[in-house]
């Protein structure tokens, strides 16, 4: 499957989602991609050796004279760590599961008009993300954003300017990018998104008057 | 599916299978081998063999000479994130007992000691600096064999060994922007107003760093 992959993350998001910089809501869709992505996961891998080498060559800190003893105390209060995980099953990667609260079947959706439903994740402020479901066929609401947008589609696929993305494939559009989203006939269209200031879909009303007044 | 090799690769380029060398094999006579080494030689490969006794045996010894190397360096690594020595001095204790604790999960054909205790240090500084959960990728599935060869295991840590002295070997300007964003101590537009360099040409001095470690690693392979 990875092998399909054809649209990766940048350079400049493996790094910050590396340095741990990224706000938690790109950060969700990073994993994702990853857990989905061999090429990104080897790429993802790189960074963190650079992380390494930078903690190997740094000038250490006085620790306390106690310091040992007390880790030591420590590991015996410290729950063990699990097992390896397992890979998920179903359509959402395991990291992508936690924040659902299990599968497709599990999530909360929220009719947003024409057919398309959104269903947004608890995160840390700074940055939002949320499941779209995109009716197939359908195209996704005119939408405004500022700031970077990360698109992971997970199920169906969809088109736009850009070109074609399927499961797997991530689309990554800076400040306000004009771009009107179009789902593949044939099957439903599910995406991870994630917007660095808060998304607003525009309501019916505005959408109509829109090309009259050239709002 | 991902191949031991893939993991070791610096951003996309493919790597090819390198033979073991006579480095390689006298170095996987020394991982075999009983010695643990606490504290004075960075090689990373006498780390990884640390760290396996730890996983593999609970060894103690080797645990205490881990904690002298990098419990030093894990605390400044979280003072630099803006931590105070206190604190710092109470989440590299956590950072370490995690490292005992999660031993079972430390494969070597995957990462150096280095960038393992790394990322737990970074996931500690996140929950506990930023009060933010961190979303992981799922692990790969290895399937039954779950033993990677002992040739790549060494492959993989003189691949991490040559990154250190291609990061070492950077201009210092670039070097140090490096490490800053590794650090988490500010972010490139704090970086911006801090230095008064526009926030273009920080980003193209970390691409251009970026550019020579893959330059570094392709030519020294």
């Amino acid at each position: 499957m990875t092998d399909t992959i054809r649209h990766h993350l940048t350079d400049d998001l493996l790094m910050a989602y590396s340095t741990g910089e990224l706000p938690e809501a790109f950060s969700l869709v990073v994993a994702t991609h990853v857990s989905l992505c061999d090429e990104c996961r080897a790429r993802l891998g790189s960074f963190e050796a650079v992380g390494g080498e930078v903690l190997e060559a740094m000038q250490g800190a006085t620790v306390t004279e106690s310091s040992f003893e007390a880790t030591l105390a420590r590991i015996t209060g410290q729950p063990v760590g699990d097992q390896r995980p397992i890979r998920a099953k179903g359509i959402f990667p395991s990291p992508l599961q936690d924040y659902v609260g299990g599968d497709l079947s599990a999530v909360k959706w929220k009719s947003v008009g024409m057919g398309v439903k959104q269903a947004i994740l608890p995160v840390a402020s700074g940055a939002t993300v949320r499941l779209l479901h995109i009716p197939a066929g359908g195209a996704m609401p005119d939408h405004g954003h500022k700031g970077r947008e990360m698109t992971l589609v997970l199920q169906g696929a969809f088109s736009d300017a850009d070109g074609r993305y399927a499961r797997g494939d991530v689309e990554i559009a800076d400040d306000d990018v004009q771009h009107t989203p179009v789902a593949e006939a044939g099957q439903d269209c599910i995406c991870l998104a994630a917007t660095e200031a808060p998304l607003r879909f525009r309501s019916l009303l505005p959408r109509l008057v829109q090309p009259f007044f050239k709002i | 599916m991902l191949t031991v090799t893939d993991a070791l690769t610096i951003l996309d380029r493919p790597l090819k299978q390198t033979p073991p060398g006579p480095a390689a094999r006298a170095a996987k006579r020394r991982f075999s081998g009983k010695k643990v080494s606490v504290g004075v030689d960075t090689q990373g490969t006498d780390w990884a063999e640390a760290m396996l006794l730890v996983r593999d045996k609970r060894d103690q010894a080797a645990f205490a000479g881990l904690f002298r190397f990098y419990a030093p360096r894990v605390k400044a690594f979280l003072m630099k994130a803006g931590a105070s020595a206190a604190h710092a001095e109470e989440h590299m204790q956590d950072v370490m007992a995690t490292v005992w604790n999660k031993a079972h999960l430390y494969d070597p054909a995957r990462a150096s000691v280095a960038t393992w205790i790394y990322t737990i240090a970074r996931n500690r500084r996140i929950d506990s600096l930023r009060k933010a959960r961190r979303a992981e990728p799922e692990d790969l599935d290895w399937g039954p064999q779950a033993e990677p060869d002992h040739a790549d295991v060494m492959t993989f840590q003189q691949e991490t060994a040559r990154l250190g002295a291609a990061l070492a070997a950077l201009p210092e300007a670039q070097r140090k922007l490096i490490e800053r964003a590794y650090y988490g101590d500010l972010s490139h537009s704090e970086i911006a107003i801090e230095t008064g360099l526009p926030l273009g040409t920080i980003k193209s001095r970390i691409r251009l760093a970026l550019d020579r470690l893959r330059h570094d690693m392709s030519l020294k392979r």
